[in-house]
């Protein structure tokens, strides 16, 4: 597996599966100014065929779920899913609903997990490096 | 081929969406001649939920309808349940509940000021705009504990005082904000790429406002002079005495465009810090709730019976919740939202006709969409793929009125 996307600049994904605004508004938050993650080189971009990484917030509603499952597909390897936020973790207060089919582990692979309602930006900026440093221990592993 | 007409289909992940939702426009070369929106996305059934939980459950159910509107979800939900159950909210407590929700309207508006910002390729405003915003994030943080979710409203009154050492804080923000508001009225307001590209952009006329029941700044921009908070006051909006606010504050004949609306969400802004500055001035001292114990509180909730309508003037808009309680049972037997966006979606179709695709996207922000408070019915006939129609609709809720007024009951 090649690495060389992780060395460079991450650029991230973001996709809302039915989340509630409160991680989305954290993401973007995340990016201006006063925490300004695009000093590491981390930038969001419009595609999943152009990202390292993709940030899911939310739980997994019915109608989100394949669509979520295709936009893993999309994203080129090597790449990290990184959940953020409860209820995209556990589903969270929304875990019996009729119409959560989450939670996003239970869709897609997932490298690491944000918790928080919703988590600080900071946060989330630690989960994106988490879940890259996992993958490249892992394809340190496989190589040896 | 300039009469061949073409369907674009936008979402439910699009990067110029920032939530679930699907446009299917039809265009001609340029220009948009027709759309059909398909929500629902972000349904998470959490009026069902509702129903299965006790009302302390609900309340925090109720914050993460939206994570931007989390104070004007519980308030609305606290004074439909303070309605159906009789609670009093002692005075003090109404006015931190204004505080805390204008609070919040500066924070909405600014976050809808920098989305904008981007949405016509200005970043630099994005970033300044969001630069700025984390002072009232850092305030409601100081005064709640967490900046989105804030967990203040409960039944009877809120969870935390404003102390006389937090006083001096907002007061700092309110000044931190009163020296910036001209400078970001100047950068949105004064300027010529802006005006360019808002001024004449997702015109709303102000009979199709009116026809379509658009709520909040959409339809303040069409210059309706439409505010919960002045027509049907709540808490101590009565005495506060707050003027819906309309272009014409700025000096301008409402035109209903993208410019309008951005008028009068940062007009907003500065009335919203007069609203803060006077409930400092003019809050009493005393109670902040009347139940400090939640067991107390919720030994009553259960033995309440009745049912409650609860309004409040969101950041997007009219907001109600409707709860009906009943004696005995600790969960509402019915709870019912209505989001502010869920009444101004229908004013994009007038807002997208004959606009051009470039524009799609900041006509899309301009009403300052919110697909997770709105996404709350959908109704799905099993047995066949039919979707059902408003025509059906009616009639089932025609037919449900006679039963009832026959003395039938609710089915």
């Amino acid at each position: 597996m090649g690495l060389s996307s992780f060395k460079r600049a991450l650029w991230v994904f973001h996709i809302a599966t039915g989340s509630c605004n409160g991680c989305d508004i954290e993401i973007v938050a995340a990016l201006t100014p006063r925490y300004d993650v695009e000093r590491f080189g981390i930038k969001l971009v419009g595609s999943p065929r152009h990202a390292d990484v993709l940030l899911v917030t939310g739980p997994v509603t019915r109608p989100m779920a394949e669509r979520l499952k295709r936009v893993y597909e999309q994203t080129p390897d090597p790449k990290a899913v990184v959940v953020v936020g409860g209820c995209g973790a556990t589903s969270g207060v929304f875990y019996d609903s009729y119409n959560v089919v989450g939670p996003v582990d239970a869709i897609v692979p997932v490298a690491a997990y944000v918790p928080g309602c919703p988590p600080r930006p900071e946060a989330i900026i630690h989960g994106v490096v988490t879940a890259v440093a996992k993958i490249e221990a892992a394809a340190a592993g496989e190589k040896r | 081929m300039p009469d061949q007409v073409y369907e674009i289909p936008i979402g439910p992940i699009h990067p110029a969406l920032k939530e679930p939702i699907r446009f299917t426009f039809k265009v001609e070369g340029e220009r948009i001649r027709g759309v059909d929106i398909r929500p629902g996305f972000a349904h998470r059934g959490i009026e069902y939920m509702g129903m299965k939980r006790n009302l302390i459950q609900v309340l925090y159910l109720s914050e993460r309808i939206c994570g931007i509107c989390s104070i004007s979800h519980p308030i609305t939900l606290t004074l439909a349940v303070e309605r159906a159950a009789g609670i009093e909210v002692p005075p003090r407590a109404q006015y931190l509940r204004v505080i805390f929700a204008e609070l919040e309207r500066v924070h909405s508006h600014l976050l809808w000021a920098g989305v904008a910002a981007h949405e016509l390729g200005f970043d630099t405003l994005l970033h300044l705009t969001w630069k700025v915003r984390e002072k009232v994030l850092d305030l409601l943080e100081e005064l709640s504990g967490n900046r989105i979710d804030y967990a203040i409203p409960i039944y009877g009154g809120v969870r935390r005082d404003i102390t006389p050492e937090q006083v001096p804080q907002v007061e700092a923000m309110i000044r931190y904000y009163r020296g910036l508001l001209d400078e970001l009225l100047d950068a949105f307001l004064r300027d010529p790429s802006v005006e360019a590209r808002t001024r004449g952009v997702g015109v709303l006329a102000p009979e199709e406002a009116d026809s379509l029941c658009a709520v909040g700044p959409t339809a303040r921009a069409s210059g309706l002079a439409k505010d919960v908070r002045q027509d049907r006051p709540y808490l101590v909006y009565g005495d506060l005495g707050v003027k819906a606010i309309t272009p014409r504050e700025w000096g301008l004949e409402p035109r209903g465009d993208v410019y309008d609306k951005a008028v009068v969400r940062l007009l907003e802004v500065g009335q919203s810090l007069d609203l803060i500055e006077r409930c400092l001035v003019e809050m009493p001292e005393g109670e902040i709730t009347s139940f400090p114990k939640i067991p107390a509180l919720l030994a009553y909730l259960k033995k309440a019976d009745g049912e409650g309508l609860g309004w409040h003037e969101a950041p997007r808009g009219e907001v109600i919740h409707y709860i009906r309680l009943e004696a005995g049972v600790e969960e509402p037997v019915v709870w019912k939202v209505k989001a502010p966006t869920y009444s101004n979606l229908m004013s994009w179709v007038p807002m997208f006709v004959d606009q051009e695709i470039a524009d799609i996207p900041i006509i899309a922000a301009s009403i300052d969409p919110c697909m997770c408070c709105m996404d709350r019915v959908h109704m799905v006939d099993a047995s066949s793929e039919a979707m059902v129609q408003k025509e059906e609709l009616l009639r089932l809720s025609r037919a449900k009125t006679e039963r009832i007024c026959r003395g039938g009951g609710p089915a």
